[in-house]
């Protein structure tokens, strides 16, 4: 352990603006050496602050280690080395760098002691993934990538207000549990909701991540949603709207992954669903409980990204994105195939996997907690979490009808990629010790009894019976599903144009008038100085002469009459 | 029948990849001859969950009550996949 005064993060942050200098060996070791060393770095700084920087009148604490965050950070490390092997050859180096501030200003947060810090990290979050998906390269990419931006703005500026006002009120920039009975601190809650997805905003993410490119999706499903539920498990625990916020994102991730066709819009609408898993867990606040979402993220970050890996490699040999183009791909890329089962059985919680070890403890903290109507919900979401994700996606992409497409495998960086993830999936839910030694709060659980074992496959074979059953039901059509993001892409579009339009008339109308008006002035005009207007006649001498005789015989006879 | 067409995707195996998975679904039935499941709202009056069964007629009911519910979801929501182009 070494008193460190160097945010981790940053060695990503600045390390990754070395990469569009050096070439080949050089470029392939960064890459792959800066998550390490991050991740490294992470595990020798000892618990408590470290650093303190003066800013204005505030001493910031950059460098403040904590068991909760020490496990986010370690799993953004790995999820960067993954990443970075998944785009070793392909990403362009652009998307890799950002990804690597991305990834770095995300471990910031994790070891940010104040509010400030934690700004900051925060928007350099926001830019960097920004960059990563403006990186897809398309228009469609780029057009999304400006929503999401604006998003992330809004969140931030509703986050710095918050932050402004919670330290005007208590003079304080720690940042640790908060209470949202104030403006202030309800600002801050609404600000990392933002990132978590959560209701009325989470549109964002499946709209944004899907037109990324095959790395960069793999990337951003990792760190904006989970940094947003590192920070409500720091600030906002037990915090009782977040059970129901949670549960609307469970039940909102799965109802429109079913809707859906794109193959990584189909993932993305679950990263939703798996970040309400967390949401409800934090909101119910206890140990238990708060070791779930810890748990819960640490092991769905890896099997998401395993997933994407899986989906952007069929994006990366197809080209192809939606369900209805795609089938029988398992015939010629067996490898992506088994490593998107190995991410879906993982996600959907099965025996032996890392999700079924750490989704659990959310669930048991549920029936500890004597929450009925909640853990009812979150049996029923575990089971739609196969229906959607579990098999949803390994079927349509891999199997269904056959598309005839014969692709090959991916090329051998992507391979190993997966290959890791897949093993991690595996590893932890095999030896779930390991990672319920990094938990926040001593682990009291045992995943593996008989009767857990019993029920969930009970609870998970009859929910992919129900699948199959009901197969003829989700044909998959070529259509998106509305969302409230309608009314920032369409509905104030349309009063905007609308507004044009209407104006644009009236603008017309008023020209009118104003031609009209000056056509009757200069009319007027000639009528009565132009070559027939009676001001613009010349007089004939005599009666000028006339005239000056009558002035003439006016004066003499005022001169008479004095 | 084409034999380089994967036995997966042949007409004549269907109904066996049919018996296979209602095979898999007995199977895993089984065990509720002898294993019991703890209620875990007992004290709220609530047993369901501790009935034989519980979890296999949930996963399927709640799943089946999603599908439909999404189906009728998409008829409101379900647009042509070109509706945001400009």
């Amino acid at each position: 352990m070494i008193d460190l005064a160097v945010p981790p993060g940053l060695v990503l942050v600045l390390g990754a603006f070395l990469l569009p200098l050096v070439k080949d060996r050089v470029r392939d070791g960064l890459i792959l050496g800066l998550p390490l060393l991050s991740l490294l770095l992470v595990w020798l700084i000892a618990d408590g602050s470290h650093a303190s920087v003066n800013f204005l009148d505030y001493r910031l604490a950059p460098v403040d280690s904590t068991v909760a965050g020490r496990l986010f950070a370690t799993v953004f490390s790995l999820m960067a080395f993954a990443g970075g092997l998944y785009g070793l050859r392909q990403a362009r180096t652009t998307e890799l760098v950002a990804a690597f501030v991305y990834a770095g200003s995300a471990i910031g947060v994790t070891f940010a002691g104040d509010l400030i810090t934690l700004f900051m990290f925060w928007e350099i979050m926001a830019l960097g993934s920004t960059v990563v998906i403006w990186c897809g390269g398309t228009e469609t990419a780029y057009r999304a990538s400006f929503r999401y931006l604006l998003i992330h703005l809004l969140g931030g500026v509703v986050l710095m207000v918050g932050i402004i006002g919670h330290i005007a009120q208590t003079g304080e920039i720690t940042f640790t549990a908060m209470r949202p009975d104030n403006l202030a601190d309800a600002l801050i809650l609404a600000g990392f909701l933002v990132n978590a997805g959560a209701p009325p905003l989470s549109a964002w993410i499946a709209d944004a991540y899907p037109e990324a490119s095959p790395s960069g999706a793999v990337f951003l499903s990792a760190f904006t949603t989970k940094t947003a539920v590192y920070a409500l498990l720091v600030g906002f625990a037990g915090t009782e709207i977040l059970v129901w916020i949670g549960l609307y994102m469970v039940f909102y991730g799965i109802l429109y992954a079913l809707l859906e066709n794109d193959m990584r819009r189909i993932l993305a609408y679950s990263i939703v669903n798996q970040v309400g898993f967390m949401v409800t867990a934090i909101g119910i606040g206890t140990a238990m409980a708060l070791n779930g979402a810890a748990a819960h993220a640490f092991a769905h970050i890896i099997y998401k990204a395993l997933l994407l890996m899986s989906a952007g490699s069929v994006l990366m040999m197809t080209g192809k994105r939606k369900c209805t183009d795609l089938g029988g791909l398992f015939q010629s890329m067996p490898v992506t195939a088994f490593h998107g089962i190995v991410g879906a059985l993982a996600i959907s919680a099965f025996p032996f996997t890392s999700g079924f070890v750490s989704k659990s403890l959310e669930t048991q903290a549920a029936a500890d907690g004597g929450l009925v109507i909640v853990w009812f919900l979150l049996m029923a979401a575990s089971a739609g979490v196969f229906l959607h994700a579990g098999i949803k996606f390994p079927w349509f992409v891999f199997f269904q009808k056959d598309s005839g497409l014969r692709p090959p495998d991916p090329p051998a960086n992507l391979r190993w990629a997966m290959g890791l993830f897949s093993f991690l999936c595996i590893a932890i839910g095999l030896i779930p010790q390991a990672l319920y030694a990094l938990l926040p709060y001593p682990v009291d659980y045992q995943p593996y009894t008989v009767s857990h074992l019993v029920s969930q496959f009970q609870l998970l074979l009859f929910a992919g019976f129900a699948f199959f059953a009901m197969l003829s039901l989700m044909r998959r059509t070529l259509t998106i599903s509305l969302d409230l993001d309608w009314f920032y892409r369409r509905f104030f579009k349309e009063i905007v144009a609308e507004f044009t339009l209407k104006t644009s008339e009236a603008r017309k109308e008023l020209e009118a008038n104003s031609i009209r008006k000056l056509r009757l002035f200069v009319a007027n005009l000639y009528e009565h100085h132009g070559p027939q207007g009676v001001l613009a006649r010349t007089s004939p001498t005599g009666i000028v002469v006339l005239w000056v005789a009558v002035l003439l015989g006016v004066n003499l006879l005022l001169y008479y009459i004095e | 029948m084409n034999e380089s067409v994967h036995w997966l995707y042949r007409q004549r195996n269907r109904p066996w990849l049919w018996v296979f998975l209602i095979a898999v679904l007995a199977l895993a039935l089984l065990p509720e001859w002898f294993v019991h499941h703890h209620p875990h709202f007992a004290d709220q009056g609530v047993t369901a969950d501790g009935g034989w069964g519980f979890y296999a007629w949930y996963g399927f009911l709640t799943c089946a009550g999603m599908v439909i519910l999404a189906k009728v979801l998409g008829i409101f929501l379900k647009r042509k996949d070109s509706y945001y182009d400009d």
